[in-house]
């Protein structure tokens, strides 16, 4: 195994042990807002992707400022070790690293098999909210080498970069515009001109844990992706792709991987964007 | 508090594929619902009784489920 492994995912009992030692913060994040109240890991914080994860004004990824808000009322310094979790495996944990990471945060990591692993362990749920003195936190710069954008996205295509589609097949090949039972949020359906499909559930195991460094390897590998090659994720709204973004830098060590979070919600409303299908 | 009578499976569900997550927590018992492919939770709820909340979590999913087109692709 990697040492990537080791630095930035840790294990339901690694959490168990030290989710309130100093020095280190676990906040949940869900694809589901109301997950957290129905009982979370013992002092956790609970962050809400569609609230405080996200430039409510504009589309966009949350502003500096309004991160380094959030963070300080979380008890979080720039030394602070997070620690997220979620449902779905991590989908939105994945988007809030991903996040902490383009404004510079050390040492962030993820709960290996998210929330769904710590309930089927039946270990301690808490419903009470915790509060948290108040800290300071200064974002750096945002790294926008973490971070693809549209004009980068049709540029890649003419290059011929890698793109990861990392939807499932029934939205790659437009048979549906969005996940089943969520709404539809695009005008079209199919995919990015030679974008490779492969659904972010292949980097999991069944207990929501992510497969080994071999596994990975095979799968990318396998569907012709390089680690020397430059890759861009992308799924519906960039939380899906944020976890695959998360699989290819940080456990398979590929070195220029970018996160498309407008995704398909962008690219499947532009007028005159090319679409492939199926 | 440790959540009590966990349980996970997956059926299908006006035609797909769910997940039917429930446990209890204290007194109150919470269903959620999610798709097989990609994964998402798209409906919940709680209740007194494991069927209770099972039983108003799928009705909301066979309703959201109702909604979702789909389309002819030819390859």
């Amino acid at each position: 195994m990697p040492a990537t492994l080791q630095h930035v995912l840790v294990t339901t009992d690694w959490v168990a042990q030290h989710s309130t030692d100093s020095g280190v913060r676990v906040v949940e994040v869900d694809v589901d807002t109301t997950s957290y109240d129905q009982g979370h890991v013992p002092g956790a914080a609970g962050w809400n992707w569609t609230t405080e994860l996200c430039d409510t004004l504009v589309r966009d990824i949350v502003p500096a400022a309004k991160l380094e808000q959030l963070l300080g009322k979380t008890g979080i310094d720039n030394k602070t070790t997070i620690i997220l979790y979620g449902d779905n495996n991590n989908w939105f944990a994945a988007w809030a690293f991903w996040q902490l990471k383009v404004y510079g945060h050390d040492d962030v990591r993820i709960m290996d098999g998210g929330r769904k692993k710590w309930l089927a362990e039946t270990r301690d749920l808490s419903t009470d909210k915790p509060s948290f003195g108040a800290k300071s936190y200064k974002a750096a710069a945002p790294d926008l080498s973490l971070r693809a954008f549209l004009p980068e996205v049709q540029h890649a295509i003419a290059k011929g970069a890698a793109l990861v589609d990392v939807r499932s097949p029934q939205e790659f090949t437009g048979e549906i515009l969005s996940p089943p039972g969520l709404p539809e949020t695009c005008q079209r359906g199919g995919h990015i001109p030679g974008a490779k499909n492969i659904p972010w559930g292949k980097n999991c195991n069944d207990d929501g844990t992510f497969k080994s460094f071999d596994e990975l390897k095979a799968l990318y590998a396998g569907q012709g992706i390089r680690d020397d090659q430059a890759v861009i994720a992308y799924c519906r709204i960039g939380e899906r792709s944020s976890l695959t973004w998360f699989a290819l830098k940080y456990l398979l060590g590929v070195k220029d991987v970018k996160n498309y979070d407008g995704s398909w919600t962008e690219w499947g409303n532009l007028v005159g964007a090319p679409v492939e299908k199926p | 508090m440790k959540p009590e009578e966990y349980g996970r499976r997956q059926q299908e569900l006006a035609g797909w594929q769910i997940f039917v997550e429930t446990y209890k927590l204290g007194a109150v018992y919470y269903c959620t619902i999610a798709n097989v492919d990609p994964g998402a939770r798209f409906a919940r709820a709680e209740g007194a009784t494991r069927d209770e909340a099972e039983s108003r979590a799928l009705e909301k999913a066979a309703r959201y489920l109702s909604k979702t087109r789909t389309f002819t692709v030819m390859s």
